[in-house]
């Protein structure tokens, strides 16, 4: 008895029409909108807004404290003829090409001689990612105590070995800093490329090798034709990371050389902090970083026809 | 979901790259008879060693320099500038009961831990969305949040600090606190996003029939299963706070408000001939921290950094 008379009532509830509330909590592309709401908030809030506000600021000439006046291309005409600028976006082209060559090539390096088999072989990777994640401000202050002009501990060596007679006066002399700086960013950024590589390493299968041993094949001649094509879409990806995490750094130049010697250091964003938030010319700063803006775009572009590449190559259709 | 089992291989070979107890890993010397010990000497060990050591020994130095007393820190004749008899906890001693270190050190971890936190929050809730939801142009978000992750905080700060000032949040923790998400949402969504697709989805199905709602299903069943991520976004992100340096230079002004990068940096760097003992200290106690939560989960950092890269 007890079904019969609940069954009409259970039935009655189930074609009740959808009120607005029920689209609200049920439709996905609702539901969609509402779990994304905190992501989007500080997306919108602190990141696209301050992007387009940059923007807007380098046509003006906003200064620390004064809402500034929209004065058209001014600032960029005045960086054009500003010596310091081409030099900062010089080093920071030598900085970002130099540091990334050596950092593929050490890390690919680094990940091939990891990928043999050896005692250790897990403490040692944990231990080369260490440079990683020591916060890179913390590390540059120990380079700049090694690369100290008086009490540097390498000028010690080489002293001792007979190499050179006088103290190397590293981060005073343009060319020294420059080597410096870019050996402390390839420093930093080795363990990365090599440890996600590596990662790309673990997946080529071993039974290729054995393949072409069968055929005779050379070292030189594996790595060539079987590790290096099945690497190329990750190298893409970590290399474009790379890239443009170079040539935006900060941190690193600002901790050791603060753009110094005589501007030999600076980079553009080292420059626009100067000049921005030192120097209070908000506007002129923020044409400097909107500056670099153009080369990120082709760092991006390099970054999306690599994974174009790297599905094609999978055979992957767009999932 | 055609693409699921591809995509869960990938991550179960990612994973191996640091434990040497999964997948290839059995012990097998494979190919490696082939070469001789005195080759592997010159083309393996060699090279690796070097490698290691210049890459270890900044901290080494650091330490070494922590600890030792200030004229054998700066008379590098008399004594071997590579190891210290006497060691003194003199310059650690001064850090934390004669600065600001301890609230700087306290100052660091609040703001990395409410960062993390919220970015964590909002990433499950949008990662979720993308992956399982599929609302109507949730690949373009997925790739709008993608290239947010390319933006980099160095063209960020300037039009960021005007906009700290006008929420009147200048010199205090919650001007870090909201805009370090900006740089961790993306990044731990993307990692989120390559996670939530490895969990079977015909476990939602029965949920769903079994009438659960999409907030359930959440909390009870994609969650739990997706732990490991979690762990590895969350301590991903805090050391991406730990080690952010720009905005904390910009937005905080008041000494006692910093965090450490900024104060080392700012506060220890003065005339001293005798600084280095203590900046090197300074710079110690700041990265331990990070190196003893490095030591307990070395594999989720690395699922975690190659994660992102792949998905």
């Amino acid at each position: 008895m007890a079904d019969i008379a609940l069954a009409p009532r259970r039935a009655k509830t189930e074609i009740r029409e959808a009120t607005r509330w029920d689209l609200l909590r049920h439709n996905k592309n609702w539901l969609g909108l509402w779990f994304m709401l905190p992501a989007m908030a500080f997306l919108i809030f602190f990141l696209a807004y301050p992007l387009g506000l940059g923007i807007w600021l380098s046509f003006t000439d906003t200064r620390i404290g004064r809402i500034g006046q929209f004065i058209g291309t001014e600032n960029y005409e005045w960086l054009w003829d500003d010596a310091i600028f081409w030099l900062s976006v010089f080093n920071t082209l030598l900085y970002t090409f130099v540091a990334s060559a050596f950092k593929f090539g050490i890390g690919l390096y680094l990940a091939l001689l990891l990928n043999e088999n050896m005692p250790f072989k897990a403490m040692l990777r944990a231990m080369v990612l260490i440079p990683f994640i020591v916060p890179t401000v913390l590390s540059a202050l120990a380079f700049w105590w090694i690369f100290d002009s008086q009490f540097s501990i390498i000028s010690w060596s080489l002293k001792h070995l007979g190499l050179i007679s006088q103290n190397i006066n590293f981060l005073g002399d343009p060319t020294w800093a420059r080597i410096c700086v870019i050996f402390a960013n390839i420093w930093r950024g080795v363990p990365f490329v090599a440890i996600t590589l590596l990662a790309g390493l673990q997946t080529v299968q071993p039974s290729l090798y054995e393949a072409a041993t069968l055929d005779g094949a050379s070292r030189w001649q594996m790595f060539r034709h079987i590790t290096y094509p099945l690497l190329t879409p990750i190298i893409a990806v970590v290399m474009t990371f790379s890239v443009l995490f170079t040539f935006t750094d900060f941190q690193l130049i600002w901790a050791m050389t603060r753009g110094g010697p005589v501007n030999a250091t600076h980079l553009m964003a080292t420059l626009s902090y100067q000049r921005a938030i030192i120097g209070g010319q908000l506007g002129e700063g923020a044409a400097i970083s909107s500056a670099m803006i153009p080369f990120l775009l082709a760092a991006i572009m390099v970054s999306w026809f690599g994974l174009q590449r790297r599905k094609w190559q999978q055979g992957e259709n767009n999932d | 979901m055609t693409d699921l089992p591809t995509r869960s291989i990938d991550l179960k070979a990612v994973l191996s790259g640091s434990s040497p107890t999964v997948a290839k890993d059995d012990h097998s010397e494979g190919m490696s008879y082939l070469q001789s010990l005195p080759r592997r000497l010159v083309t393996l060990y060699l090279p690796l060693s070097i490698i290691v050591i210049i890459l270890l020994f900044p901290f080494y130095w650091m330490a070494l320099t922590a600890i030792k007393p200030d004229e054998q820190l700066l008379d590098l004749d008399k004594y071997n500038p590579f190891w210290t008899w006497n060691p003194t906890f003199k310059h650690i001693h001064k850090l934390l009961f004669e600065s600001y270190y301890p609230h700087w050190l306290w100052n660091t971890m609040y703001v990395a831990v409410g960062a993390t936190v919220l970015s964590i929050i909002a990433s499950v809730l949008a990662a979720y969305a993308i992956v399982r939801l599929r609302y109507r142009g949730a690949h373009l978000v997925g790739g709008l949040i993608f290239l947010a992750y390319l933006v980099p905080p160095s063209i960020l700060f300037i039009p960021l600090a005007t906009v700290v000032f006008q929420y009147g949040l200048f010199d205090s923790p919650m001007a870090l606190i909201l805009t370090y998400p900006t740089i961790l949402i993306p990044f731990s969504t993307w990692l989120l996003m390559g996670y939530f697709k490895t969990i079977p989805f015909e476990l939602e199905e029965c949920a769903l029939i079994d009438g659960a709602s999409r907030w359930q299903i959440l909390i009870k069943i994609v969650l739990p299963l997706a732990v490991p991520g979690l762990i590895s976004a969350f301590i991903f992100c805090f050391t991406l706070c730990w080690n952010e340096f720009i905005y904390a230079l910009t937005f905080l002004q008041s000494t006692p408000n910093k965090t450490v990068p900024v104060a080392i940096v700012n506060e220890f760097v003065d005339g001293d001939i005798y600084r280095w003992g203590s900046l090197m200290a300074g710079a110690l106690c700041g990265s331990l921290p990070l190196v003893i939560l490095y030591a307990f989960f070395v594999e989720h950092y690395v699922s975690a950094m190659t994660g992102a890269v792949k998905e």
